[in-house]
């Protein structure tokens, strides 16, 4: 590390202003880092990669042989949100997951959203997500998605924009825990200097909602994992024993008169809660994919009959999927009779005429997505793309215009990273977690997503993305 | 307890227990391949592949029986199920399965072995040095054990681990007695005899004790008494028997009535066991009805804690 002096930035920077001074809630922290050694800071910095490995927070990319577990990278320089910045975000991401469990209420049951012509039919009973299995079924408190990811990204100019919800098996929260121990490990006097609003009674919140969705008074919870192969595996196992609950497979439950049980050295024992780590298509080879070795035989039927809690539901897929995404602020007004709270960024859907004439005549400056895509695949990034890949991606569009959406190219805010040389700005993003049961939950701030290289616009863990902590700071103390 | 993390434990210790177990066999063939005049050199050599029972699977592999190729088989072999190598590898992969039931400590130990272990394939068991390797591996044992005796809690986890254990060393101390014991009483010739007693009880780490114990020449019907009764042996099978007899009662809830049936049955044979019987019953008699027994016992634990239907 070179130099601690702060970097040019361009764009919407969230700790420099552009010519170089440092934003408010920044400003404790920025005190702070002049005062500090820059050998101490690389120190810290390898202490960290000691830690992570020893205490196993990884990312499997579990080769048979190696036995080798990647790192997520982490960066030790906050994302800093200001308490009131972030009471905003928290009540426009409570009321969007208020929305969508609502939403996805009446589609598995009246349909009203559907005969008002606020949504197109087909446009919900033709998604591949929707599971017409769950039609009149009956769940606790209405909720389908008891955990929810709401991914967030702020635009040039620091408007907050809502990117997409995960509302089937959103992950990353054991990053969430782990940075800010981390940093506390690291650097305590900080955090005595600065109120950060603490987040790591997380599991005990996630406990809470998933016991007050069961009738039982003393439910049994277990979490079910697809197994230690899972590139998610570390946090599977991670929040079960945090929560001090089982973490089991499929075969270690079994579906008997009514009920599921798991597989104990003192006998079967009842199952109430199911926080399942496993996508719909594999939990029960029964009612969905029978080739599936992951999930439990018959467990859709007791779950019909209410005898068991899955968090999230079966179903919820299609509350997430990108092309019912725009659909979103409608169902906030039509179920809540409210404004949202939160934008969504601006999508045109390919299968209106109009829409798709506008993307075809402005390729080159946005972004298509498949609408039942994920992971980056099928996509065109108009900026980056060539003439012939424009070209072919025109042709497929025209083929199928309803299996696209397109937005702007927006260019994502940035936080600054320790590199090497110093401190650099790169793209980041932040998935808070929303906890729905009787009321909703969640722990101030989440998950933040850096893209470790410069100019890089993806976050993602399985692209080389890294993480960082996030403090809500109260007002006053920055 | 999950029946699946029980059963990762388990397999975890007796994987474990079986990489020390060749590990001490191999210490055994090796050195007395090394004596000039043992009678039949081949036969040392051959008594790993007897003792495993897996002759057949090393002539498949690698035809005739050499001391290098012996060696190769049972440490590094990939192509052999039973070989330290693949020991260690399984007792890992159930180590990581249930790292949340076992301490950092543990953990670390096991983890680390294995890594250590990769290094040592790039050298070969030769090139590292077979004495070497040896020492290595039951030192990886003690760390693991002294490991998990001094950070596990004493629950069910620990109790399935010590089950494992005692239920892999039961069985390899019957057979390493049976086979030495059949060859030994063919040799006849005192100066072989002494070594192979010898060797025996080196292998079974004994030999001290037989030394406290007995002060007489090394023969065949006090190793057996020994190795078979005496309860301050810790590899006897007396001592393995008496472990399991204690460890399957205080597992939590009611399941395993004949696993806890068997173990004690077998414990009250061994208890009030003596010589005579045995040598009358004959040792080899009576040490396959003994091995049928433990392993109708292993086969009740898993039917009745691990594998549960």
């Amino acid at each position: 590390m070179r130099s601690l002096s702060l970097p040019e930035v361009s764009g919407y920077d969230e700790m420099i202003l552009p010519g170089g001074k440092v934003r408010d809630p920044y400003k404790g922290y920025h005190r702070w880092l002049l005062s500090q050694a820059r050998d101490n800071l690389v120190r810290k910095r390898q202490e960290a990669e000691l830690q992570f490995h020893r205490v196993g927070i990884t990312f499997n990319v579990y080769g048979e042989e190696s036995g080798t577990e990647r790192l997520i990278p982490f960066d030790a320089l906050p994302r800093v949100i200001p308490a009131r910045d972030w009471r905003h975000l928290e009540a426009g991401a409570v009321q969007r997951v208020r929305a969508l469990n609502m939403f996805l209420h009446d589609i598995y049951h009246d349909q009203a959203i559907v005969r008002d012509g606020r949504i197109p039919a087909e446009q919900i009973f033709g998604n591949s997500q929707y599971q017409p299995c769950m039609q009149d079924v009956d769940l606790p408190n209405q909720v389908y998605s008891q955990i929810s990811g709401v991914d967030l990204i702020r635009d040039g100019e620091g408007t907050w924009y809502v990117l997409e919800d995960n509302l089937r098996t959103p992950s990353g929260v054991s990053y969430m825990i782990e940075n800010r121990r981390m940093m506390m490990r690291l650097f305590p006097e900080l955090f005595a200097n600065q109120s950060v609003a603490p987040v790591e009674h997380y599991p005990s919140l996630l406990l809470e909602t998933l016991q007050e969705d069961s009738g039982v008074s003393y439910p049994t919870v277990v979490l079910l994992t697809p197994g230690r192969f899972n590139s998610a595996y570390f946090e599977h196992a991670f929040l079960a024993q945090q929560m001090g609950i089982e973490l089991v497979e499929g075969a270690d439950l079994f579906v008997k008169d009514g009920f599921v049980y798991m597989r104990t050295t003192a006998g079967p024992q009842r199952v109430d809660v199911i926080y399942r780590r496993i996508d719909d298509d594999y939990l029960d080879p029964l009612a969905f994919r029978p080739d599936s070795m992951l999930g439990v035989p018959g467990l859709l039927s007791v779950y019909r009959q209410g005898n068991v809690i899955l968090a999230n539901a079966v179903g919820t897929g299609v509350g997430d999927d990108k092309s019912i995404y725009p659909y979103v602020p409608e169902m906030i007004r039509f179920y809540l009779d409210e404004e949202p709270i939160l934008a969504n960024v601006p999508t045109w859907q390919c299968r209106d005429p109009r829409a798709l004439d506008h993307v075809l005549a402005h390729l080159p400056d946005l972004v298509v997505k498949e609408v039942h895509g994920a992971g980056g695949y099928g996509m065109l990034v108009g900026p980056a793309a060539s003439e012939a890949e424009l070209a072919a991606f025109r042709d497929r569009l025209k083929a199928r215009p309803d299996n696209y959406i397109a937005q702007p190219t927006l260019s994502l805010s940035t936080c600054p990273i320790f590199v090497d040389e110093g401190i650099a700005p790169r793209h980041i993003d932040l998935r808070p977690f929303v906890l729905s049961g009787k009321e909703s939950r969640l722990v101030p701030g989440g998950l933040t997503r850096v893209a470790m290289h410069a100019g890089c616009l993806v976050v993602n863990s399985s692209q080389g993305g890294g993480t960082k902590d996030t403090w809500v700071l109260e007002d006053g103390s920055c | 307890m999950l029946s699946r993390t029980a059963s990762d434990l388990y397999w975890l210790s007796r994987y474990f227990e079986r990489a020390e177990n060749i590990a001490r066999m191999l210490d055994v063939a090796w050195n007395l391949s090394l004596i000039p005049f043992a009678v039949n050199a081949r036969e040392e050599i051959s008594a790993p592949l007897v003792i495993t029972g897996s002759g057949a699977l090393y002539e498949q592999l690698h035809g005739e029986v050499r001391i290098d190729r012996v060696l190769h088989f049972f440490t590094l072999d990939e192509n052999n199920p039973g070989s330290i190598f693949h020991c260690l590898r399984d007792a890992r992969e159930n180590a990581h399965a249930v790292r949340g039931k076992i301490t950092s400590e543990m953990w670390e130990s096991v983890n680390s072995t294995w890594l250590e272990l990769r290094d040592i394939r790039a050298l070969g068991v030769e090139g590292y040095g077979a004495s070497e390797f040896f020492d290595w591996v039951k030192n990886r044992s003690h760390l693991f054990r002294g490991a998990t005796y001094g950070t596990s809690m004493r629950n069910d986890a620990f109790r399935f681990l010590r089950l494992g254990t005692f239920i892999e060393r039961a069985d390899n101390t019957a057979r390493i007695l049976d086979v030495r014991h059949r060859s030994g009483v063919l040799a006849g010739d005192t100066a072989v005899d002494f070594y192979r007693w010898h060797a025996l009880l080196r292998s079974v780490g004994a030999y001290e004790a037989y030394r406290e114990i007995y002060s007489e020449t090394i023969n065949a019907e006090r190793v057996a008494e020994l190795l078979i009764l005496r309860p301050e042996v810790p590899r006897s099978l007396r001592s393995c028997v008496q472990q399991l007899c204690e460890l399957l009662p205080a597992i939590e809830g009611d399941a395993g009535q004949t696993a806890k049936r068997l173990a004690a049955v077998q414990f009250a044979r061994l208890q009030y066991g003596d010589l005579g019987h045995i040598v009358d019953t004959g040792l080899h008699e009576y040490l396959t009805d003994f091995l049928r027994r433990i392993n109708e016992l292993a086969d009740t634990i898993r039917e009745e804690y691990l594998e549960v239907v």
